[in-house]
Order: C-alpha cells, then structure tokens, then sequence
C-alpha cells in the first residue's frame, strides 16, 4: 500500500463515515427544498433533537434496547415535526419562500433554546452500543468498528431511499413534483399531502442521523447550526431535489471535512468555500441539478 | 408617496437627528450607551436592508461582514493607530472585500437559494476566524482595544455616541441617497422583475454585484463603530448570533423602507437585552417567537403597517 494512503487511511474511512451520515441528514432538506421551494432551516435542530434523545432514552453507554428505542422514538418526534413544519409553512403558502424559510428559522431557535433549557450547556457524549464499542485491525491500524458500521448503515439507507424515490410510485410524484409542481397538482395529485410525507420522511432521516451521529458527535448546543451548514453545503453541491446528488454532495464533503482537516488544518474552510464556488461558477444548479429545479 | 408627505421627510428626519443628538443631555449613562449600540445595530439593519429590502437578496450570514470589519478596525487600532477614521475607513474596505470575494458567488443564486449560500459562506467565515489564531485570537477573540481617537481625544461615554451618531447619519444619509439614485432605482427593478431587467439590456450579475459589496462595506463600517464601542470582537460576532438578529430587524420594520429597519433595530436590541436577559439568558427563545409572530401577525413590517394605515382601508 502506497505511504501516502498508509497516513490517510484512517481520515478517509472517517470522511465515509461521516459523508454517508450526511446525507442522511441532508437528502430530506434537499427533496422539500427541491419540491416545494421551502428552505427548512430546523433541519439541523431535528439532527440534535436525535442526538440528545439517544443520551436521555439510552444514557451514555447504551444497550442494544435502549439504542433501538431511541432511533424508534426520534423517528417517530422527527416525522411529526416534520409533519407539523409541513402544516405551518402550508399556511403561508401563498406568502413569499423567505417567509417561509422565516418561520422555520423562528422555530429552529425556540426548540434549540428548549433543549439546551432542558439539557444544559454541556456536551453530553454517548458510547456506541455493546459490540460495536470496539475497534478492528484494518491494514495494521485499529480502527473504531462503529464507524465502519455506520458506513454500511449509510450506504444501505442510501440505496433504500434511492430505491423508494426511483422504483415506487410516491417516488415518482416526489420526481414529477421537483420537475413540475404545477403540472402535478393539475393532474389531480394534492401536492400538498405529498410534501407533508416527503416533510415528514425527510424529517425522520435527520432525526435518526442524530441518533446514528451521537456517539461521533455527542449532542451539544450550537451542534444543530454547525451541522445545517454543511447539509446546506451538501445541497448546494449535489443539486436540489436529487438523491443522487446528495449523495456525492455529502460524500465530498464528509472528505473536505476529515482529509481536508488533516492535510490542511485551518485551511479546510477555504477549501469547503473554494468547493462551493467552484461548483456554483462551473455548475450553477449543481452536479446533478436540473435548472428547473431552482426557480425560488 | 404624495408630494406633501414627500416635502414633510426632511423636516422629520432633521428633527429626529437632533432628539438622537440631544439624547444625551437628558438620559443617563446606561441609556447612552444602551442607544449607542442600538445605532451601531441600525446601521447593519440598513446595511441589510440595501440588500433585502431593495435588491431582493436576503442575506442570513450579514454578520460576516460585520464582523470582519470589527476584527479589521480592531486589529489596526491594536497594531497601528487608534484613529478614529483609519479604523473605520479600514473596517470598510475589510467588508467590501470579503464581500466582493463571497459575492461573486453569492449573487449568482436567488431568493431563497441565496439565503443558503449566504448563511453557508457567513459559517465558513466565523469558522475562519475560531482558528485563525494569530491573528483573531481565536475563540478568545480580539481583546484589548484602545479607545478610538478623534484630534487626539479618546471617544468614550458621550463622545463616543455622538461620534457614533454622526457616522450613522452619514451612513442613513447615504443609502438614502442610493435608494434614490437611478442606480438604486435598477436595483428595484433587478428585485422586482429580473429577466425583464436583464432583457432590457442591464448586466444584472455586476449590479447585484456591487450592492452585495457596498453592502458589504457599510456592515463593514458598522463593524468598526462596534469595535470601538465594545472594545472585544468574538468569532460570535461574525456568525448567525449577529446574522439572524439582523435578518430579523430588517423582517419587523419592512423591507425596503429605510426607517423601517432602523425602528427594527432598536426593538430587537431592546428585547434581545432586557427581556432576554429577564428571562434567564433566554435571549434565542425571544427572537425565535419574534420570527414566528412577524411572519404571521405582521407581513411586511412595521413599515407595512404605517403605510396601510396612510393609505387608508383597501
């Protein structure tokens, strides 16, 4: 194995671990944005609210139960604020897409200040569950077994949603409605029931991403804006509206992040900030955008 | 706007400066400095507004210029020279540039994708300034700075808000008079109708350009106004904590109305530090319902209001 590799290994498994955990954050932010033009800014509140469900529901060293319990019950608090996000930025529908990106913007500050009412100022880490608390030998360095699990985890969800998006037919109107939202609701399909699912199912992804980051990334205040930056970035990369794109889109980020860290240490935000760029100057609607997608 | 209301403007403007200028005479210490920093908040409030309210570019990472500015004039008043208009004609430059720099990319996206980008890049540059040790100081931020000086007195207390004052009026005196100019006129037009704008002949990236950057510079400034006042510049400073307060003056008094964003200003302060602090340090909780009652309860603004209610019931 070439030296180079040998040093970085690490850095790059860690990027795939945290790029698949994007997108499972961000395919959600990019499907309602990509549909219904609404920018949901609580996006990364849901992730934290995952994080802080996993340490109160399953404590600091989780059992396998407890563990499960918390993903069931972030899901289940994610897709019902998704859904209720759905119904309030309904109400403004015929208001401008700033207002509505207002108004989630307002909620994302009160839940963020009840959480951090509820559970303090400190970072609270978590543990990742019995036997995959570990760590392997991979090519002569030990390597913490839960990120690999969470690359499978990420790449199985990937294909799934990749799968329900391609294959069935809620899929279909999710695409129709990215391509022409117009054209579908005068095709009879209430377009407003299907970004209450896609909110909803959206919503439940970040929220379980939360829970799947909490032993990565514990749950702390400010957590929820750090993590919306970099779905937003993964977003603007990958294209409105495309799983696809969100996929590569968080894989290069989760790459900027650690390789990116570890070669060039302060230099990493030029270099999210030069991605960006450069994909806005070459690629304006994003690698796999299509510039219908981007009428706001 | 009819021609008597037209007439009645400067006359009001004139008498509100001298209130703002007398202000003093009659309130406390506490006040002063307390309508101090409501001044240097208006006028990133109208710096936004430029931007928001008259290009139709709502920018969520403003703070970023704003805050390189403060880092900017606080760092020269440090090093170099405490001079009141080198800090502040440095602090302007500081923010055009960045601004010019996070334009040209910004200003290629729209409405609400351009709230994204901004909000993206304004992270980016808080994140930059956390690490950046050598010269920000990192998390500790910039600490220390000297007073600003103006014919070699040191403005503090009084001085400082009337130095404050009379650098506000000029800012307010010349947005008013871009607003009003046949440039700021196209900068409507670019808000309202954009591919008309653009069929017509007008190269609308440079335009949206050039009031991204002169928005830029005019946070910039308020930046160094906010470093002199404060005399502390934290990575704070530049990211969502002064971006979202900001985004939220302008929504309350209206977009696009130049008083509107100032008034804005004044009640986001007002709330943000006395009622946030009553509530226990609750100050995020305060602004979140702020944005959730003025997008329902108030479309438009203060400044929305004050012309339904001239204009009489629709």
């Amino acid at each position: 194995m070439p030296a180079w590799l040998d040093t970085h290994l690490v850095s790059l498994l860690n990027g795939l671990a945290i790029g698949f955990l994007l997108f499972i954050l961000a395919v959600g932010l990019s499907l309602v944005f990509g549909m219904m033009d609404v920018l949901n800014l609580a996006h990364g509140v849901l992730f934290l609210t995952g994080g802080y469900m996993c340490w109160s529901i399953a404590g600091e060293r989780p059992t396998w139960p407890g563990f499960l319990a918390a993903l069931a019950v972030a899901g289940g608090v994610g897709a019902l604020a998704g859904g209720g996000l759905s119904l309030a930025t309904e109400r403004l529908a015929r208001r401008s897409h700033l207002d509505q990106a207002l108004l989630t913007l307002g909620v994302a500050l009160i839940a963020a200040d009840a959480l951090s009412a509820a559970f303090g100022d400190d970072v609270h880490s978590v543990n990742p569950p019995p036997g995959l608390d570990g760590s392997v030998l991979l090519f002569g360095k030990a390597y913490p077994v839960y990120r690999l699990s969470l690359i499978a985890i990420g790449a199985v969800l990937a294909a799934a949603v990749h799968l329900v998006v391609e294959r069935t037919s809620l899929g279909a109107v999710v695409r129709a409605t990215v391509a022409d939202r117009q054209m579908v609701s005068a095709v009879g399909v209430d377009d407003r029931k299907v970004k209450a699912i896609v909110f909803g199912l959206g919503s439940l992804l970040a929220s379980t991403a939360g829970v799947l980051g909490a032993p990565i990334y514990g749950a702390r205040p400010g957590l929820d804006a750090s993590v919306l930056i970099l779905a937003l970035v993964v977003v603007v990369i990958g294209g409105l509206g495309s799983v696809r794109g969100a996929l590569v889109g968080a894989l290069v980020i989760g790459q900027i992040e650690t390789l990116g860290r570890a070669l060039l240490s302060n230099l990493a935000s030029f270099v999210l900030f030069g991605a960006l760029a450069l994909v806005l100057v070459v690629r304006p609607h994003g690698l796999f955008g299509d510039s219908t997608g981007t009428r706001s | 706007m009819s021609l008597a209301a037209r007439a009645r403007w400067p006359a009001l403007a004139l008498l509100a400066a001298l209130a703002l200028a007398a202000a003093p005479l009659l309130l406390g210490p506490f006040a002063v400095t307390t309508l101090t920093r409501i001044l240097v908040f208006a006028l990133l409030a109208l710096s936004l507004d430029l931007l928001v309210g008259i290009t139709g570019l709502p920018s969520l990472g403003h703070g970023a210029y704003f805050g390189v500015g403060a880092y900017a004039a606080g760092w020269v008043a440090i090093h170099a020279t405490p001079s009141g208009p080198v800090t502040l004609a440095v602090a302007i430059a500081a923010g055009g540039l960045v601004a010019a720099a996070a334009g040209s990319v910004a200003v290629r996206a729209r409405g609400v994708f351009f709230l994204m980008l901004t909000l993206a890049i304004g992270e980016i540059v808080e994140q930059l300034a956390e690490s950046w040790h050598s010269v920000t100081g990192g998390s500790n931020g910039l600490y220390g700075i000297p007073a600003a000086r103006l014919g070699g007195a040191a403005l503090i207390d009084d001085a400082l808000y009337w130095y404050v004052l009379a650098v506000f009026i000029a800012g307010f005196a010349v947005v008013a008079c871009v607003a009003a100019s046949p440039f700021g006129h196209t900068l409507r037009g670019i808000r309202d109708n954009e591919p008309r704008m653009r069929a017509l002949g007008y190269r609308v990236y440079h335009f949206k350009l050039a009031a991204f950057v002169g928005s830029g510079a005019l946070a910039g400034l308020a930046g160094g106004l906010f470093a002199a006042q404060q005399r502390l510049v934290t990575p704070a400073d530049l990211g969502l904590a002064t971006s979202i307060p900001a985004l939220l003056a302008v929504t309350i008094g209206g977009e696009g109305s130049l008083w509107g964003p100032c008034l804005g200003a004044a009640a986001v302060v007002l709330i943000r530090d006395y009622l946030g602090s009553s509530l226990g340090g609750h100050g995020s909780l305060v602004l979140g319902l702020l944005f959730v009652v003025v997008v329902f309860a108030l479309p438009g603004g203060l400044a929305r209001v004050g012309l339904a209610r001239r204009r009489g019931p629709a």
